[in-house]
């Protein structure tokens, strides 16, 4: 039984914020479909009872004390953003204008 | 001999007697890069000046007396996956294609610290998401063995410029087999350390609990020497390990008599190419005569590991490309909306391979889906740990091939990504199970194509690897080889390219 990507690939590329131009969904669709099919062999196994794994070699919680230590200047930080103004970095607008702001 | 051709320990010896000098060994290897870097296309971006200037330095510091590392003035090359302040760092990708790190990875802090000047950064399968190097937004890299011939990926680029000098010693980063399969591929020595080994601060994340940076050299004892320098906690990672290891060099000789060696029976499978096979079993019976107790061992999960791995790894890949969304760093689209923006910035910033990760992951963690992918294949993680457990109470060291077949052509597997998945089948196990795993030259196929041998063993017992490894050194077949390159000869216009 195989897996038809095509009617999960506008969902999952929404949800990953990637725009995909027609083509490239087609030929996409197909290819997670093939490679899903690989990975699906995993359900073949048994499981119950077996804790997934968290961290692959068991070594205790790193700890330190909560102490201020000196980081990178802002100007270092914000030196490889496309788009900055003053000390930020400038996006569009991110909520939809209030009703009372139309035609402003 | 020309300067290129000694191994980074008889150059540290050539410094320290002052035969020669890090300015001298420097302008060799640019010369050489200059060369031949055209035709291999290695690097990415190469640094001179920057080499130079520490060459310079550690000559003055050793005129002056002062106290060296032994690995002092020994050039270097860096996959540009590892983060070096003030030089492009792009991880062969469009998105960071101008990104100027601010900050050194921790492995590039004791490079610097140490005097290693940094020849340039090498070219790698975009994001690291690759095993042909032909994923590389830039340009793909070639085999020095057959120009024809891909080197592997992802650290296509650190393997090719080690095999044919333009680095004596480089950099790499291992997720799912990429530093041993392209060290298989170009016949030179490729060690990824026990998870947690070396900090992957730095290191531009695409599968966290699976990255490991790791070492491209020509032989054991200068993977050693290099793995001394690197290796160690990290406070700015919270995943390395908490203890340092002893020496990695001491041991080297030590032989391996009495060794219990694991052939695994599924990585000299019936599918290989039979020259590789044969390689394997040779190189175990080599093992045997030299007082080796050697059986073939089976490990049933390594038939799930590839499944398990193309969920794990594009899950945690989907997550933490997330950053890249035109904000702060890297390449930025305009839209109408912020949405607009992030969806356009990333279509047009990632390639296709990087796109397929991100959606198989983003898949497999949402709503609905994540019972049945991600947390399953990290069931399927813990089952695979407990054979690897069991396993090592029997053995001391695991052998198999490095890779299935010698290298592929160019082309040949890129239009079917599964094909190219299956080029990392004997790499992807030792990965989810978070042991230390070394490809080392395990002699040449009818081709003239080098083949290579993987070494497993328990967490933390890279010197045993090491150990092994440079008992094949030893021996007339396994020993390690440079490639001719006739290439050098003709003009770059001609020779098939």
């Amino acid at each position: 039984m195989g897996i038809d990507f095509n009617r999960e690939v506008d969902r999952v590329a929404r949800l990953a914020r990637l725009s995909l131009d027609p083509d490239e969904k087609k030929h996409m669709a197909d290819q997670l479909s093939d490679i899903l099919e690989t990975a699906r062999r995993i359900q073949e196994l048994d499981t119950s009872g077996i804790e997934p794994t968290s961290h692959v070699i068991n070594i205790p919680v790193a700890m330190r004390e909560d102490e201020v230590k000196p980081s990178l200047p802002l100007s270092k930080v914000l030196q490889n953003a496309p788009r900055r103004e003053n000390d930020y970095v400038k996006v569009p607008r991110v909520t939809p204008p209030a009703s009372n702001e139309e035609g402003k | 001999m020309e300067l290129f051709e000694y191994s980074a320990y008889e150059l540290s010896k050539m410094l320290q007697r002052k035969k020669t000098s890090s300015e001298e060994l420097v302008r060799s290897y640019l010369k050489r890069i200059e060369l031949i870097n055209p035709r291999v296309n290695a690097y990415i971006t190469a640094t001179p000046a920057l080499a130079l200037d520490t060459a310079q330095s550690v000559d003055n510091k050793r005129i002056r007396g002062e106290e060296l590392h032994p690995l002092a003035g020994i050039p270097v090359a860096v996959k540009d996956n590892i983060s070096t302040a003030g030089i492009k760092t792009t991880c062969a990708s469009r998105i960071l294609e101008h990104y100027i790190p601010p900050y050194d990875a921790t492995v590039v802090k004791a490079l610097n610290r140490a005097g290693m000047p940094v020849l340039g950064k090498t070219n790698l399968d975009e994001f690291a998401m690759g095993s042909s190097t032909e994923n590389s937004a830039f340009f793909p890299t070639r085999n020095p063995w057959d120009l024809e011939k891909v080197p592997g990926g992802s650290s296509g680029g650190s393997a090719a410029a080690v095999a044919s000098g333009m680095a004596p010693l480089a950099l790499g980063s291992d997720t799912g087999g990429s530093i041993r399969q392209p060290a298989a591929l170009c016949g030179v020595t490729g060690l990824r350390p026990t998870y947690g080994r070396v900090s992957r601060y730095g290191l531009v994340a695409f599968a966290s609990s699976l990255d490991q940076v790791g070492t491209l050299a020509l032989s054991a004892r200068d993977t050693a020497l290099l793995l001394n320098l690197v290796a160690g906690p990290d406070p700015h990672d919270s995943t390395s390990l908490p203890d340092r290891d002893r020496d990695y060099i001491d041991n080297l000789t030590a032989g391996v008599e009495n060794l219990r060696v694991g052939v695994i029976k599924q990585n000299v499978a019936d599918s290989f190419d039979r020259e590789v096979t044969a390689a394997v079993l040779k190189a175990a019976s080599l093992l045997e005569s030299n007082g080796a107790r050697v059986e073939k061992v089976s490990l049933p999960m390594i038939d799930y590991g590839l499944s398990a791995y193309y969920l794990i790894a594009p899950s945690e890949a989907s997550s933490n490309l997330g950053r890249y969304d035109g904000v702060r760093y890297g390449y930025f689209a305009p839209g109408k909306d912020i949405s607009e923006m992030f969806c356009r910035t990333r279509g047009e910033g990632f390639g296709p391979e990087v796109k397929r990760r991100i959606m198989i992951g983003t898949y497999a963690l949402s709503a609905g889906y994540y019972d049945a992918y991600y947390l399953q294949a990290m069931k399927v993680r813990t089952m695979i740990r407990r054979e690897y457990e069991e396993v090592f109470k029997r053995y001391d060291i695991l052998i198999g091939a490095a890779s299935p077949t010698p290298a592929f052509k160019l082309g040949e597997k890129t239009g079917d990504p599964l094909q190219m998945y299956l080029s990392d089948v004997c790499n992807i196990t030792d990965s989810l199970a978070g042991v230390p795993s070394l490809a080392i030259p395990g002699g040449f196929h009818s081709s003239g194509l080098p083949m290579g041998l993987q070494l497993t063993a328990a967490p933390q017992s890279e010197r045993l690897l090491l150990q092994v490894a440079c008992f094949f050194e030893q021996h007339p077949e396994t020993k390690p080889r440079r490639p001719e390159l006739d290439f050098i000869e003709s003009p770059p216009e001609e020779g098939g390219m």
